[in-house]
């Protein structure tokens, strides 16, 4: 059984001034702004990784970049642990706080600041959910790229610090690729601006790094992200496959050949149950695996390129290929895919794992995924961005059975450790956070951290911000 | 999510239930964003994850209600938003009326709070002393200004500007009885007059009367029936609702009884996600458990009955209307596509408001009860609405039309009248304007 994953102890230091602390913080912020009573903080204690949970010492929720600053300047001279937190949808454990800690939300800062269709690009504050960016600018014809499954109601701050992808992200890349500029609020309370309105800047790419850092290097509040004008048209196109082995050489051979469609998501039987269950959106229920294809452009476009794919499909048993005939079910296809997670809900909890592998291997590694979890005496359903080989198997497990918790941790360390001996990598967008930080040395030498850890002490020396995660507690630096 | 109730605590049949919704939430956070509550304030716990998690801890730990809890709760529109958002099919309606009831029998409010819920459950479920409160309040409205700025008093004074500046006398349409069907019948159901509707605007019952039987449907209005009983529900008065549940219950089934019914039809789509539930609100009754369903499953908003008797398609006419859905009617009742599907047909042009997920902040007593908050979802639905530039705006709910109508000139109609004046009745009042 491993054991619990740990959380730096709380400085008793901090705890003991907590009261002290609650005054300061309410004297730095607007009335409404901040949580402090102990009911209130317990809804902050997870987000979406609930296996673990920490009451956070205070809640800040700030309505300004000033009022961020205020905080961090107060929390760096008094040595407060920060946490930053926007939508808490992290899979990952990134925005669970440690109880000597002050969780900085950004739920308020939710405002479009600027739209910008001559150099296509949009400014938002670190709230704004990233469908909000795509739906404050889909009448006039643009959208922003990268879709988390949870876009809904993820903001584009989180997605920022976990460098989050989504299902079409095969094609226009993640949010590093998309996002052009931040305003970034250092752990002393300084405020930078890095990038600009185009795709690169002058100067050390300090975007790039801040673009995936999970909040250790400072609290985005402001970005300038990329908008991209919509295609001409745009049809998901279902595949079901006999065995999730054909389906995963399928995709192999298209993304070999050089072919990229927008989109290609995988389902095995169980997930299409599950999204079945919840979006009614017609997927084929007596095929043991399923590949969305999403193909756009003109109709020619997609026709030629949707000829190639059907070819490549016939070539690896498919047995059922269904084109969405119309607006509303293209939504509802997209609606099953993307609520995959939280409709898991209504047959079971779930851990979900976000590994990334060579499409070469997409084939084994579903097979001994399949095995290990089946060697715990639990199930999974894979639900995944085949096209990109960023896999999602989610074990499902009974959270309220200590022993299956256990079991289901075991499994998901097992999962990820096959993944990177296969080639790949721990994380493909959900982040490091605190699921996977002590598998970080299965992936990286310890020189290679010592490196990571360089950098990230020149914009945090004193390890103040989202201290827990990301990186083993053992072999860090010395306070 | 993970629970620890003990066997002790799951022997309540009420926390049980809880339970079992809470182990469907996975936490996943996806109900935040169509939160209204959420998407005005920011703050997770005026979200339903957020409330979610405070009931969890209340009810977990066996504790009585507290002011923090307290005020997220009361902050809730019971909009279920969030119902129609939940991937995982987490039962947000039932806990939260667990926790609404929990905090009526645990938590001793400040006295004006007590004042202002007692004088609303005592007045509002009842058409005569609510008729009464009408005709003073048009006498104080000019106190209202000052009512509001004594901070004491200050929901009065709410309460007086929300009154609408004359009303319609006790209308006809109220008097039990049956109205025969005015061509070859097809059909039979009884119609809900409820409590505050046919003070605020007889009108809608009176167009419904007149549309059903002249499409052959008889139209009962039940001896004994009145309020469905949410008003009081939602403040957690459970005894006072079920008092109204059953009597209602008593009544339908004898009209079920004495002659068959094909539907219950219902014009307030508030009321109609209340008498959907007498089935589970009654369900731990051995008297009423079974004829509490009956009455449930007969139970359909006027739009979804007449959904079924295959209207006639009419001539497009040059009216546009801004159809806004009540949250009783998209999220409570999961009704999104009939409403908009019998305009069209009528003639009319339908234009969707943007964001026509939010509440419009009326939600039965929450613009009394949480004005501030209430103000700013109306004029964000005003501005949503108005951008579409309709000459209509059509609804299935007295509260959003009270609520809506306050904060635009664009006349706000209940979908059947216009369907009513579409198919052969006369033009509603206040679109005089429109051909």
């Amino acid at each position: 059984m491993p054991d619990k994953i740990a959380f730096l102890p709380p400085k008793k230091s901090v705890l003991d001034r907590r009261d002290i602390i609650v005054a300061d913080l309410s004297d730095l912020l607007p009335k409404g702004c901040l949580v402090s009573e102990p009911r209130g903080l317990v809804p902050f204690e997870t987000d979406a990784f609930i296996a673990y949970r920490n009451v956070p010492l205070a809640v800040a929720l700030p309505e300004t970049t000033a009022q961020v600053a205020a905080i961090l300047k107060y929390c760096s001279r008094y040595d407060i642990p920060v946490v930053p937190r926007g939508a808490g949808t992290s899979l990952s454990g990134g925005a669970i706080p440690q109880s000597d800690a002050v969780v900085i939300g950004l739920s308020k800062l939710s405002r479009i600041l600027d739209v910008d269709y001559a150099n296509r690009t949009a400014t938002v504050q670190a709230g704004v959910t990233n469908l909000n960016i795509s739906e404050a600018v889909s009448a006039d014809g643009y959208f922003y790229a990268p879709d988390p499954s949870s876009q809904l109601a993820c903001t584009i701050g989180g997605n920022i610090g976990m460098n989050s992808g989504g299902a079409h992200c095969l094609k226009y890349g993640v949010t590093t690729n998309n996002l052009l500029g931040v305003k970034l609020v250092l752990f002393d309370g300084t405020i930078i601006d890095l990038g600009g309105k185009a795709l690169d800047a002058p100067g050390l790419d300090l975007l790039g790094l801040v673009c995936g850092s999970e909040g250790q290097l400072g609290i985005v509040t402001e970005a300038t992200v990329r908008l991209i004008a919509k295609p001409e048209g745009a049809r998901p196109v279902l595949f079901g496959f006999q065995s999730s082995e054909e389906a995963g050489s399928c995709v192999a051979e298209i993304i070999g050949t050089g072919i990229i469609p927008v989109a290609i998501e995988f389902m095995d039987k169980p997930a299409i149950e599950i999204c079945e269950a919840f979006a009614h959106a017609g997927y084929p229920m007596d095929v043991e695996a399923l590949l969305i294809v999403e193909v756009e452009g003109s109709e020619a476009e997609m026709d030629a390129m949707l000829a190639s794919i059907i070819a490549i499909a016939g070539r690896h048993g498919v047995s059922t290929i269904r084109e969405s005939q119309s607006a509303n079910e293209a939504a509802l296809i997209w609606k099953g895919r993307k609520s995959a997670f939280g409709a898991t809900g209504r047959i079971a909890d779930y851990i979900c794992m976000d590994g990334t592998v060579p499409l070469s291997q997409l084939s084994y590694v579903l097979r001994k995924t399949g095995e290990i979890v089946a060697r715990h005496g639990l199930r999974v359903a894979n639900v995944f961005h085949a096209g990109d080989g960023n896999m999602h198997p989610l074990i499902l497990y009974n959270i309220n059975d200590p022993e299956d918790a256990a079991r289901a941790e075991e499994a998901g360390n097992e999962i990820l450790k096959l993944c990177v001996d296969a080639g790949g990598c721990l994380t493909g967008e959900h982040g490091v956070g605190i699921e996977k930080r002590d598998l970080m040395l299965h992936q990286f030498a310890q020189v290679d951290l010592d490196q990571q850890m360089t950098v990230r002490a020149a914009f945090d020396p004193h390890w103040i911000m989202n201290p827990s995660k990301v990186f083993p507690l053992e072999g860090r630096p010395a306070a | 999510m993970q629970t620890t109730f003990t066997a002790a605590q799951l022997a309540d049949p009420h926390v049980a239930e809880s339970e079992a919704i809470l182990r469907k939430c996975v936490h996943c956070g996806f109900c935040t964003a169509t939160c209204p509550t959420y998407v005005t304030l920011g703050n997770e716990l005026d979200s339903p994850r957020g409330r979610i998690y405070l009931i969890k801890d209340m009810l977990e730990n066996g504790r009585a209600a507290d002011e923090e809890v307290v005020t997220h709760i009361d902050r809730c529109l019971s909009c279920l938003a969030c119902t129609t958002t939940c991937p995982s099919g987490v039962d947000y309606m039932h806990l939260i009326d667990h926790a609404r009831i929990h905090i009526e029998e645990t938590y001793r409010r400040p006295l004006k709070d007590r004042l202002v819920r007692a004088v609303l459950a005592a007045v509002l479920p009842y058409p005569s002393r609510f008729r009464l409160a009408m005709r003073a309040a048009r006498l104080g409205k000019p106190l209202a200004g000052a009512l509001k700025r004594i901070p004491f008093l200050k929901t009065f004074g709410v309460m007086l500007d929300l009154a609408p500046p004359s009303a319609a006398p006790a209308s006809d349409s109220t008097r039990p009885g049956k109205r025969p069907a005015k061509t070859e019948k097809r059909g039979r159901v009884a119609l809900l007059t409820g409590c505050a509707q046919p003070v605020l605007k007889p009108g809608i019952n009176e167009a419904t009367i007149r549309l059903l039987t002249r499409l052959g449907i008889e139209v009962e209005v039940s001896a004994g029936e009145g309020c469905c009983g949410a008003l009081v529900h939602h403040m957690g008065r459970e005894e006072q609702a079920l008092v109204s549940a059953r009597r209602n219950v008593d009544v339908w089934t004898r009209a079920i009884d004495d002659g068959g019914l094909d539907a219950i039809v219902i014009t307030a789509s508030g009321c109609g996600t209340t008498i959907k539930d007498y089935g589970h609100m009654l369900r731990l009754d051995p008297l009423y458990a079974e004829k509490a369903a009956r009455v449930s499953a007969l139970a359909k908003d006027v739009t979804e009955y007449l959904a079924t008797l295959d209207l006639p398609r009419l001539e497009p006419k040059r009216v546009s209307v801004a159809y806004h859905s009540a949250c009783s009617m998209q999220h409570g009742q999961k009704i999104t596509m009939a409403p908009k599907l019998l305009l069209k047909a009528a003639g009319f042009t339908v234009r969707d408001p943007a964001e026509g997920h939010l509440c419009c902040g009326s939600a039965g007593t929450y613009n009394i009860l949480q004005p501030e908050i209430s103000a700013t979802l109306k004029a964000r639905k005003v501005k949503n609405i108005e951008a579409t530039k309709a000459d209509i705006i059509a609804t299935g709910n007295i509260g959003c039309i009270t609520q809506i109508a306050t904060g635009t000139a664009i006349p706000i109609l209940h979908t059947v009248e216009l369907l009513d004046w579409a198919y052969g009745g006369e033009k509603p009042e206040g679109i005089s304007a429109l051909s």
